[in-house]
């Protein structure tokens, strides 16, 4: 599939019609994730034949990417029962099986090596303080092979560090920096729009035989 | 591959499934991630779930040799793909304790008192 289809396809997927802020629901946008996945794919073989796990997948949006890219296997968490509801309406618009697990991040247990890859849009922890990070420590505990993450630039070395050091990520790279547009979602937004610089990391885990 | 999150559980896999309703979806067949998967996964949990569904195809005593087979491999890829729980329950095999399957997905979400 071209970059192009992938990003169309997506852009017609629902959306939060109620974000809830406490839990930082925006929608990751077709532009940023068709590139996520498209990256994932076509530099590291990471999506296609794989087993891949969105982390607070909300309305679907990267599993979605990632089964549209020809991952084996889709599961889509989430803490929120309504983004799942999203997520399962917007599978079955584009007519994808993808697994949903109602669950929260911070109490994963996942026995077993079967994800290869975990793809997430994290909250950057705005509200719920540290809580990008509760998500990439649960990411590398449970990708075999490689997560692909967002996170503020802002936050680079803070990130890098704590990947490599307390997570024990073999690696940590930046992929590219790309700006996230947050539409007036909430009450709290002042303007209309504002462009927030993101990373787009991808980590490799450490290998080990039993983890979590 | 879910286990049981529960606080001080140390046994919680795997989940005991309690069926109300399942379907059977109708997957693509690919052999070579049916032997990539095959590893990984804990075979007798998947015997005991697949049964648990209506499906006894599986061997109880499985080998490598075993991916060989046409036959095998299109059991195995019936019990893990396409056997799909929509109603029932998950539960812990240490304390009992329900995790609710409804429209298919699993409700993992704990008290407070679990955490």
């Amino acid at each position: 599939m071209k970059l192009k289809q992938l990003e169309s396809h997506l852009g017609c997927l629902e959306q939060f019609s109620n974000p809830k802020k406490e839990l930082e629901q925006y929608p990751t946008g077709a532009h940023i994730a068709s590139r996520m996945l498209f990256s994932a794919e076509n530099s590291f073989g990471d999506v296609s034949g794989k087993v891949v796990a969105d982390f607070g997948c909300g309305c679907g949006t990267l599993g979605l990417a990632a089964s549209l890219l020809d991952a084996q296997y889709v599961i889509g968490i989430d803490i929120d029962s309504e983004s799942l509801e999203l997520a399962s309406l917007n599978a079955e618009d584009l007519e994808i099986d993808m697994e949903l697990v109602h669950c929260d991040l911070s109490n994963l247990v996942w026995k077993g090596q079967i994800i290869d890859t975990v793809v997430m849009n994290p909250p950057f922890g705005t509200r719920k303080k540290g809580a990008d990070m509760i998500f990439l420590h649960t990411g590398l505990k449970v990708a075999s092979q490689a997560v692909y993450s967002l996170h503020k630039t802002s936050t680079r070395e803070h990130v890098k560090r704590t990947a490599l050091r307390d997570f024990n990520a073999i690696s940590a790279e930046v992929l590219c920096e790309l700006r996230f547009d947050v539409p007036q979602l909430y009450k709290f937004h002042k303007k209309k729009e504002v462009d927030v610089a993101v990373d787009l990391w991808r980590f490799v885990p450490q290998k080990n035989q039993e983890r979590v | 591959m879910l286990s049981s999150n529960i606080k001080g559980v140390t046994n919680g896999f795997p989940l005991v499934i309690e069926v109300q309703k399942f379907v059977e979806k109708q997957v693509d067949f690919n052999s070579d991630f049916l032997k990539n998967m095959f590893p990984k996964i804990e075979w007798k949990a998947l015997v005991t779930a697949a049964r648990t569904m209506g499906y006894a195809e599986l061997p109880e005593e499985v080998d490598s040799s075993m991916l060989e087979s046409e036959d095998f491999l299109q059991k195995f890829h019936h019990a893990l793909l396409e056997l799909h729980l929509e109603e029932g329950a998950l539960i812990c095999p240490e304390t009992g304790r329900r995790f609710v399957v409804a429209k298919g997905i699993p409700n993992m979400l704990l008290h407070e008192d679990e955490v």
